[in-house]
């Protein structure tokens, strides 16, 4: 699992292009949307294609996403339990 | 009764140059864009996070339009600065880096982040949202720099008093070839706004 979570902290700082953030600046728990990563509703799209492409995850709802995308350590427990890849 | 308006300021962005009035404020050694304008940015001390997330013509208007607009004392609040924009290769860049993804059948993910990307007025968006501009904006695609175009349209936008400034002209990319020449009208300035003036600054540098 914490595997995992760091392998997300480097994805998203990649995918998002989040320039001047570390792996080591976010913590399990930061708030990914709002006062943490400060993440918008583009970015959280790119999250849905990621869960797709990286895990085989496909969420029906977008709006699934809001819980899911709440913080890395809620992202790797959904990622866990429901990965295909 | 027609009224005269003036350049106030001027940018240029082109062969690894950074310059505002004719005198350049940033060289740098990299013919890579990416990392030209991402040095431009640090340099010029922009502080934007959302910039990296740009695409390559965004990047290339916003630096453009912010050496001149972070000299112009804005509104917090609201400015009314219209922009009117133009070019020849429209969001060609982006484009095909979107089709390239939507033409790979294996691996069939398109990046939301580029698509947005895929016409060029987004370019005025970016801008619009930094310096909080409330304003008209156009942004036009022609086979050259129209500098008659470009001096009608923004008299008509400062005549009609649709805009109190209007920053405007060219800012083109594609395949790693850029150029951006912006230059702000307003009523006070030392150059006269006609289209002599404005192709004579387009070719200064």
């Amino acid at each position: 699992m914490s595997e995992l979570k760091e392998e997300l902290k480097a994805k998203i700082i990649e995918q998002l292009n989040l320039e001047d953030v570390s792996v080591a600046e976010i913590a399990d728990d930061d708030a990914l949307f709002g006062d943490g990563l400060g993440l918008d509703s583009i970015d959280a799209l790119e999250l849905i294609v990621m869960l797709d492409k990286d895990y085989g995850i496909r969420l029906s709802d977008p709006k699934e996403g809001r819980k899911i995308f709440e913080s890395v350590q809620v992202m790797a427990d959904y990622i866990e339990e429901h990965r295909t890849k | 009764m027609t009224k005269t308006f003036h350049i106030k300021s001027y940018s240029h962005i082109k062969n690894q140059t950074v310059s505002v009035n004719g005198q350049a404020i940033f060289r740098d050694e990299n013919e890579d864009f990416p990392l030209f304008i991402k040095n431009a940015y640090k340099f010029l001390k922009t502080d934007y996070p959302k910039f990296f997330k740009m695409d390559n013509l965004s990047k290339l208007a916003f630096l453009a339009a912010d050496v001149l607009l972070k000299n112009e004392n804005l509104n917090e609040e609201e400015n009314n600065i219209a922009l009117i924009f133009s070019n020849k290769a429209s969001s060609l860049d982006t484009d095909r880096k979107h089709q390239a993804a939507i033409e790979n059948e294996a691996e069939y993910f398109p990046s939301p982040a580029v698509f947005v990307y895929t016409l060029p007025n987004i370019c005025l968006g970016e801008i619009s949202i930094k310096h909080r501009l409330y304003s008209e904006n156009s942004f036009f695609i022609f086979d050259r720099f129209n500098a008659e175009h470009l001096q009608l349209y923004t008299n008509s936008l400062l005549q009609s008093g649709k805009a109190e400034k209007v920053l405007c002209g060219w800012v083109d990319f594609d395949d790693n070839s850029y150029e951006a020449f912006l230059y702000l009208v307003e009523n006070v300035g030392k150059i006269e706004h006609n289209t002599e003036e404005i192709t004579r600054l387009y070719n200064i540098l």
